[in-house]
């Protein structure tokens, strides 16, 4: 076991890379959720996203494009749960499962083809002198230009829910749907769109999966990171800089442990793989009690009977 | 214009009818798939739905239907139980893990003992494992209001590095000559799952039967079973009726686990004989399939089941004979769900034409 081979300056870059993936899925579910809509298939969405990124990286040499197609094919995908919720009117937590499950079978499909090949390089953002700062520099200044657009996101989402007219009647309509609808506001019309960020979204955090922190493409690289990330929006109590802290925090979690397993620490490698898991399920249990700040129309099922 | 309006009651033809158009529309569908894939569509829907069961080695695939179909049923009854009443357990493929892992753990602490009270102990330990898993959601969400949803899913995650490091650790066959995966039950008499291997007889078949029929009565003829549809269709009126939440939680997801983990030991201890890294082949998620296209009613599971079986027997000959690929399946069965969601707008709601004018 050596300790000193890991170093804390790429540990805290490589913790930001990690938890990139979460952080974007999670703004977008968190939007979702704040317009009264559970959708499970944050998970669906994620390898959608990363097999549509990587295939349209590979074939056009550009990950910029990868990206693009990524948020385009999440929301896509999203467009599926928009058509049984919305129109079906389905119950929200079956149609989220069927989101997962075919999104998963989906890209096992399209990836056929994939396996094995290498994505083209994502350009990390190289600006001089800030970036060759000793400490600071790797850390803040040296990333890809995705990883600063999840902190945008989250920015964006903040600002554009506390300050703008568009996030109150955002909120309004996950508040109250009945209220919101009886107001003017159309209801299905807010939540549509929320949905399809929320995909594009989840689409980008699976892209960047499979373009940067791998980058490879495999079957169910996703791994359960579209439902960690359902479960940091509870545990950031809807708040987007409470994500921003949850994500970084698993990110740490999962690199803490990659770290450890490879300096050969005593604790067997599957027991260490568990541990993002288990402290998902530590922080919920926590965070759990307080229920107060969930959207009051989460989930229920809006049908505009009169 | 077109207008939804809800039916006062929801629709027993159509409930029933809801699943029949779903798999019509599922065929029409995957045969477009398959048809952009380059197979012939009508070819392949003929090897997945009728070559299993009436085709020129269907003596060979029948056996398979129960063999596979058995653990999607035990599994899909279990959670039916809490769908009805609103407690999503979909960490099935967890307590399926966990299950085969106690039990199979039992069997192989009493090797090379051969004795008759060693399978029930098995049978024991494999309910024993999946309900302690499912007791974990369950606990928490009772004491503390944690979604179970999302705990017993990262469950799954966990059981699954459980298994790897069983299936190299603790539970690997010694005389295994270095490969991982434990020693093969099908090779002891006392551990043995099979009752006739050539006709696809398991106990695991067996105990789907049971669980059906079990269900049916706890359902239809059983207070407890009555407070759990009432809590599904109407919380409010539960509330009034005196049903306690916490016990109906802790019951249907244990009830749930226990079967999961019963599916995990028959598997493990019939048609996939022995604990190894790849034991788990997602019937847990499939499971969610099942208990939907059954409408949550254990006759309906047990066609479904059926059906289910039988696109992956299905499956697997297309791909040997039309080179589908694997995943094929997978987007099929996730349709199946897709359209089945889609179509009960027909139960709940009735569909009108009505004139232009703003109401």
């Amino acid at each position: 076991m050596d300790l000193s081979a890991i170093n804390p300056v790429l540990l805290v870059a490589s913790l930001m890379v990690a938890a990139t993936p979460i952080l974007l899925a999670a703004i977008g579910e968190l939007v979702v959720e704040k317009a009264g809509i559970l959708n499970l298939g944050v998970e669906g969405m994620m390898i959608i996203g990363a097999i549509c990124g990587f295939a349209v990286a590979v074939q056009t040499d550009s990950s910029t494009l990868g990206f693009l197609a990524a948020a385009i094919g999440g929301a896509v995908l999203s467009l599926l749960f928009v058509i049984l919720t919305q129109v079906a009117l389905a119950n929200q937590v079956a149609s989220g499962l069927a989101l997962t499950l075919f999104g998963l079978g989906l890209s096992a499909l399209l990836g056929q083809s994939f396996v094995g090949l290498k994505p083209p390089p994502t350009p990390e953002l190289n600006i001089p002198f800030l970036s060759d700062i000793p400490v600071l520099g790797p850390i803040l200044f040296s990333h890809d230009p995705v990883l600063y657009l999840g902190i945008a996101i989250v920015a964006g989402v903040w600002a554009a829910l506390k300050f703008t007219r568009a996030g109150l009647i955002l909120r309004a309509v996950g508040e109250n749907h009945d209220a919101a609808h009886a107001l003017g506001y159309k209801v299905i019309r807010i939540r549509i769109m929320a949905i399809l960020f929320g995909g594009a979204c989840a689409g980008l955090g699976g892209a960047y999966i499979s373009l940067v922190r791998v980058p490879l493409w495999t079957e169910g690289m996703t791994a359960g990171v579209g439902w960690i990330a359902l479960a940091l929006v509870v545990f950031g109590s809807w708040k987007p800089w409470r994500v921003l802290l949850g994500a970084y925090l698993f990110g740490g979690v999962t690199v803490v442990q990659l770290n450890l397993q490879a300096a050969g620490v005593a604790i067997p490698v599957e027991y260490l793989a568990m541990s993002p898991y288990l402290i998902t399920i530590v922080v919920l249990v926590i965070l759990s009690k307080d229920k107060s700040s969930a959207p009051a129309s989460l989930g229920r099922i809006f049908h505009a009977s009169h | 214009m077109i207008v939804l309006e809800k039916r006062p009651q929801p629709s027993q033809a159509w409930s029933m009818a809801t699943p029949l158009i779903a798999v019509l529309a599922t065929m029409f569908f995957g045969g477009l798939l398959f048809l952009t894939l380059g197979k012939n569509p009508i070819e392949a829907i003929r090897t997945i739905f009728y070559d299993p069961l009436f085709g020129e080695f269907a003596f060979y695939y029948r056996p398979q239907l129960l063999v596979k179909g058995a653990p999607l049923v035990l599994i899909a009854i279990g959670l039916s139980l809490g769908f009805k009443a609103g407690i999503w357990n979909i960490g099935a493929e967890g307590q399926y893990i966990m299950g085969a892992i106690v039990g199979a753990g039992i069997g192989l602490a009493f090797y090379p003992l051969e004795a008759w009270y060693i399978l029930p102990l098995m049978v024991i330990g494999g309910a024993f494992g999946g309900w302690i898993w499912a007791m974990i959601p369950g606990i928490l969400k009772v004491r503390f209001g944690t979604n179970e949803i999302l705990v017993s899913l990262m469950l799954v995650y966990v059981a699954e590095q459980l298994l790897a490091s069983m299936s190299l650790g603790l539970l690997k066959n010694p005389e295994g000559h270095g490969f991982p995966g434990s020693r093969n039950l099908n090779d002891y008499a006392s551990t043995n799952g099979w009752i006739d291997q050539n006709v696809g007889m398991h106990w695991g078949v067996v105990a789907a039967l049971i669980a059906v029929i079990f269900a049916y009565i706890l359902l239809n003829r059983h207070m407890l079973g009555f407070h759990i549809r009432l809590t599904g269709d109407a919380p409010r009126a539960a509330k009034f009726a005196g049903v306690k939440p916490a016990r109906l939680i802790l019951f249907t997801l244990g009830m749930s686990g226990a079967l999961a983990g019963l599916a995990g030991l028959f598997e493990a201890s019939g048609p996939a004989g022995q604990i190894t890294i790849d034991f788990s082949t997602g019937y847990g998620f499939t499971a969610i399939i099942v208990a939907f296209l059954g409408r949550l009613h254990p006759v309906g599971i047990l066609l479904a089941g059926a059906l289910m079986a039988l696109t992956y027997i299905g499956g697997d000959i297309a791909q040997g004979s039309l080179g589908l690929p694997a995943a094929a399946i997978q987007v099929f069965q996730g349709m199946l769900l897709f359209f089945l969601l889609a179509f009960d707008l027909l139960t709940n709601f009735r569909i009108r034409l009505a004139s232009g004018k703003v109401a």
